[in-house]
């Protein structure tokens, strides 16, 4: 019996895990897919989000506010990448400027700080690149880009060193009351908890239905994402938006943590859970509506694009269920945008209600810092070379185009919640995420999984499932 | 009399080659610029010969296949038995390159012979 | 620091000969570095035939040609250090080498010769919508599990690209069981070699579907097939032409890419044509003392031309070592126009030219019965009649220096098609 079972393991259910392995009890975080951070948390835009955007008095607000006040200390105690680079909203016609100081006045209200006003020439003074077009621009210089695979990964490692379960393969088919607990039936066979903390992302509405009276319709919402090598990921310094529309932040063009130039996504609703598959309207109007804000988008230099859902809550109050929502059962739901920035202000709150909720006590030691794998390349180069003379394996490249050690690629799978699969190697420690797409080093890192976790290569998977990588040996069908 | 079209492949300029055809042999070419499109279309359409490259399994070895080759051309129809031939055989580290693998593959007369070295594992 | 005399970045063909030529020149301090377990380079995956023909008056298959040169260099007693990775190249050539053995460390040159090569084009730089399941794999790489590792990345193969590589392994996968449906190419023409197209797909009954691409991949976890569409001239997708294509794999032989993030770390300027750097007629880039050759510098067809200009930049380092730097006057500009893409060498030093120097280039789409001329400044120099000329097949000019004017200043390629 468990005391509780957070249902989804992405940045939300990670968070909440991390915040509530402060206290004694007995938890666990259930994940249907193979590996942590797989479902929305991995296809975003990566944006820690200064807090003008939301509407004041909405949880999105606050909690946009105080999870970009957070994360910059978290990405310190926790180690994950993280860059205040400050952002641009851009206004292409003097009569937009007005949209222009709403955010800005939204943003004074939320407690936003540091945000100003700027005119076509201070703009392009800051950003050379940006469309000649902007009349004005809204600057929030406490805008920030992070590793949303790094924040996930670390808060699921420290709650897992503090002691939460992880179970991944483990879909949860059905929950029901019995009693004084709850029965969650999983592909790993029953789960007994005594609370039930949905993070369930774009299956939250099916669990919420399956215990609330009142139900919920999420609709995933596709986004679409072109990524740029990292050749060109000085071309812009800030996040650059265009003004906000119905359906959401619209196009932006950002550098990322990891210096590539990342532009997207659009906004389409469908129904389709699963649906990440990108399109070429998708593309062609990221594209499209990318280089409005930036012209000449050097578009020959694109290494990948992918697409991520969000999940809205059909018909609600456009923002997120923080909540307990019946006895027992506690939901963190409809977490679309700025749901990546309130992750941590969300794992706060949530873990203080459910504590509240059931009375948990604080244990007395709790492990607050995590450390991430090692980075050679940020190491002064007698340490990266007393490292490697240390551990040799450090010394030899896996990953060209990263230059990714095989002493890494080692470590993101022998530490715990390690990698099982090509991408979860990839979203630990970058392998695969270069210019190549992973052509040059995925038969080395698959060897590595296979000798690591002693299983044949036909056994391996790209992300679990049925993703296997080779069907056999040569020859089996001669 | 039957005629066949084939692209030559001697050099770049790929002629196309009409070849007439009366009880299995050559009556005559057509279509080829140089002598060697000649040869090129005897020979493919009566003896259509071919290499063999490939891989064998092998044990011991500092890798798990070595890239082997049919010594010399064999009929084209025997492609696939040459596979099937190649997957059925095993060699063991070391090997040198031009070691004979396998002699009289499929019944054609030609060597199976290795075009790399794979040295011993070490342990 | 350790200090050689010349470094080679690189141990495949390029590497290999360049190495050769630089010691049989004279050189003492020679070091190979090579990233992957062994020499031979790309080599050592090619395991069909084709190699050798103008070097060795022999057909070898890949191993075998790359097994010459390492014998020499065996026999030369020419360092090479393997399981090491280059980092950086510093604009006076100071590597940042990385290994197991070894370790990191700094190493300085007199001389370097980038022999790096190219990587394939992935499919999120053609930014094929769809998902992104296992089993979509560049050509290379499957070439590398089936060859080296002997394991089948997929049964039901779908290829698209119909250059060499792509064709090779429509080819290889049969051998090994798989059953290749189709090869699509999004040109109007395939960029193979003939016998290639011969060989690897009518001897197997292979469809080739020229002016079409996938437009679509199905399948969240593995692939489970793809949509293929036909192109209009401009390569667009025909609405209406699409047709799903049930597969497990997806190979893409869609281009090659020279390798150049260390070249362009130490200052080398680049050609954007070629993706190499611009070099002399010395294959010396815009680096001193730092020469180019093999796939790094041009994407080659032939393993025996890559041969032949990697030797030519190891004697152009060893004199460069033996000499110093000599004042480089390198004002001959060398360029394709109308129809001629590139050519290598981009720049020309009359005083240091060899008597006879081969110019190769690229022609940019197929010719049948047209002109080849060459420009000395505004002036026609030579008309040769060329009965065909493809993208996929390198040309080369013989240039004598006895024909050159003195007032040269460029050198242009163009070709001239028959008026109708």
């Amino acid at each position: 019996m468990y005391d509780a079972v957070i249902v989804g393991a992405g940045v939300i259910g990670c968070a909440i895990a991390r915040e509530l392995s402060r206290y004694s009890l007995k938890l666990c975080v259930a994940e249907k897919n193979e590996d942590v951070c797989t479902g929305t948390s991995k296809a975003n835009s990566a944006i820690v989000h200064a807090g003008f955007d939301a509407v004041p008095g909405t949880r999105k607000a606050r909690f946009n506010v105080e999870g970009s006040r957070m994360m910059e200390a978290l990405s310190h105690t926790l180690d994950f990448s993280y860059r205040r680079n400050g952002a641009l909203v851009l206004c292409f016609d003097e009569a937009d400027r007005v949209h222009l100081q709403e955010l800005y006045h939204r943003g004074i209200v939320n407690g936003v700080e540091g945000l100003e006003i700027l005119d076509k020439e201070a703009l392009h003074a800051m950003e050379p690149a940006v469309t000649q077009e902007a009349a004005a621009a809204l600057y929030a210089p406490s805008s920030g880009i992070v590793c949303p695979f790094g924040l996930t990964i670390a808060l699921a490692e420290n709650a897992f060193e503090n002691g939460a379960e992880f179970r991944m393969n483990c879909q949860v088919q059905s929950l029901r009351r019995a009693g004084d607990h709850f029965v969650l039936v999983t592909d790993q066979g029953e789960l007994e908890s005594r609370a039930v903390i949905n993070a369930a992302g774009v299956y939250g509405d099916v669990l919420h239905n399956e215990i609330c009276a009142e139900t919920l319709r999420i609709v995933p919402r596709k986004g679409e994402y072109c990524l740029l090598d990292r050749r060109d990921g000085t071309l812009v310094d800030h996040t650059i938006f265009q003004l906000p529309g119905k359906l959401g932040k619209g196009i932006l063009v950002t550098p990322t943590v990891h210096g590539n130039l990342l532009l997207g996504p659009t906004a389409a609703d469908q129904d389709a859970r699963e649906g990440t598959n990108t399109t070429a309207a998708g593309l062609a109007n990221a594209i499209d509506k990318a280089q409005r804000s930036v012209p000449h988008l050097p578009m020959r230099d694109v290494i990948t694009s992918f697409a991520g859902l969000r999940a809205h809550i059909a018909g609600g109050d456009d923002d997120f269920v923080l909540q307990q929502s019946a006895p027992g059962f506690y939901e963190a739901i409809g977490i679309e945008s700025p749901g990546l920035t309130a992750a941590p202000a969300i794992g706060v709150y949530m873990a203080q209600l459910v504590a509240e909720g059931m009375g948990l006590v604080k244990k007395e030691h709790f492990t607050e810092t995590r450390r991430s794998i090692v980075n050679p390349r940020e190491l002064s180069f007698e340490a990266r070379q007393a490292l490697i003379s240390r551990d040799p394996a450090y010394g030899h490249i896996i990953c060209r185009c990263e230059q990714i050690s095989e002493g890494e690629i080692r470590d993101a799978i022998r530490r715990p919640l390690g990698a099982r699969s090509l991408d979860g190697v990839k979203r630990r420690v970058r392998a695969g995420m270069g210019r190549c797409q992973g052509g040059f080093c995925s038969p080395r890192v698959m060897e590595l999984l296979s000798r690591e976790w002693n299983e044949p290569m036909t056994e391996l998977t790209k992300s679990g499932g049925e993703s296997y990588l080779v069907v056999g040996l040569t020859k089996e069908e001669l | 009399m039957t005629t066949r079209t084939l692209t030559c492949i001697g050099c770049p300029l790929g002629c196309t080659l009409h070849v007439s055809l009366e009880d299995g042999r050559v009556v005559s070419v057509t279509g080829n610029t140089c002598k060697k499109g000649d040869d090129y279309a005897r020979k493919e359409c009566v003896h259509p010969a071919r290499t063999v490259t490939g891989t064998v399994r092998i044990s011991g070895g500092r890798l798990p296949v070595c890239s082997v080759k049919t010594a010399q051309e064999v009929p084209k129809e025997k492609i696939f038995e040459v596979a099937a031939a190649f997957a059925r055989l095993e060699a063991v580290a070391p090997v040198s390159i031009g070691d004979v693998l396998l002699h009289d593959v499929a019944g054609t007369g030609a060597d199976v012979i290795a075009t790399r070295n794979v040295a011993q594992k070490t342990a | 620091m350790e200090t050689y005399d010349i470094v080679i970045v690189g141990g495949g063909p390029a590497g290999l000969a360049a190495a050769i030529a630089a010691k049989r020149a004279g050189t003492e301090r020679l070091l190979i570095l090579e990233r992957d377990s062994e020499l031979g380079g790309i080599l050592n995956q090619c395991i069909h035939n084709g190699f050798g023909l103008h070097t060795f008056g022999e057909e070898l298959t890949g191993p075998e040609y790359a097994e010459r040169y390492i014998r020499q260099v065996r026999e030369l007693e020419i360092p090479c250090l393997l399981n090491t990775m280059v980092l950086d190249i510093s604009p006076d050539r100071v590597l940042t080498v990385a290994g197991r053995d070894g370790g990191l460390r700094q190493i300085a040159a007199r001389a370097v010769i980038l022999a790096m090569g190219c990587r394939e084009r992935p499919r999120g730089a053609l930014n094929i919508p769809g998902y992104r399941p296992a089993g979509i794999y560049s050509a290379g790489t499957a070439q590398r599990l089936v060859n080296m590792e002997g394991y089948m990345p997929g049964r039901e193969v779908v290829i698209l690209g119909s250059g060499d590589i792509g064709l090779i392994m429509a080819r290889r996968m049969s051998l090994e069981g798989a059953h290749v449906k189709l090869v699509a190419e999004v040109l109007p023409y395939s960029g193979g070699l003939k016998r290639n197209i011969s060989q690897c797909l009518d001897d197997f009954g292979i469809p080739l579907k020229l002016s079409h691409t996938v437009v679509d991949i199905d399948g969240r976890e593995r692939l489970r097939g793809v949509t293929l569409a036909e192109v209009d001239e401009n390569r667009r997708p025909i609405p209406g032409t699409e047709e799903y294509i049930p597969c497990d794999t997806l190979l893409l032989s869609v281009g090659l890419l020279p390798e150049n993030e260390l070249s362009a770390s130490a200052g080398v300027a680049l050609d954007s044509v070629t993706g190499g750097p611009v070099v002399t007629e010395s294959l010396l880039t815009s680096v001193p003392g730092v020469f180019a050759c093999g796939n790094v510098l041009h994407v080659h067809d032939l393993v025996d031309y890559v041969s032949e200009e990697a030797a030519r930049a190891g004697e152009n380092a060893a004199d460069y070592v033996r000499q110093g730097e000599q004042p480089e006057e390198a004002n001959v500009r060398l360029a394709g126009k109308k129809g001629v893409r590139y050519t290598v060498p981009q720049l020309l030093d009359v005083r240091h030219m060899p008597e006879q120097l081969t110019v190769r280039f690229r022609v940019g789409q197929p010719y049948r019965d047209v002109t080849l001329c060459v420009w000395f400044n505004e002036t026609c120099f030579r008309r040769i009649r060329k009965r065909v000329m493809a993208p996929g097949e390198m040309e080369q000019f013989l240039l004598r220096r006895a024909d050159l004017p003195d007032d040269l200043h460029t050198i242009t390629f163009t070709v001239e098609e028959d008026a109708k």
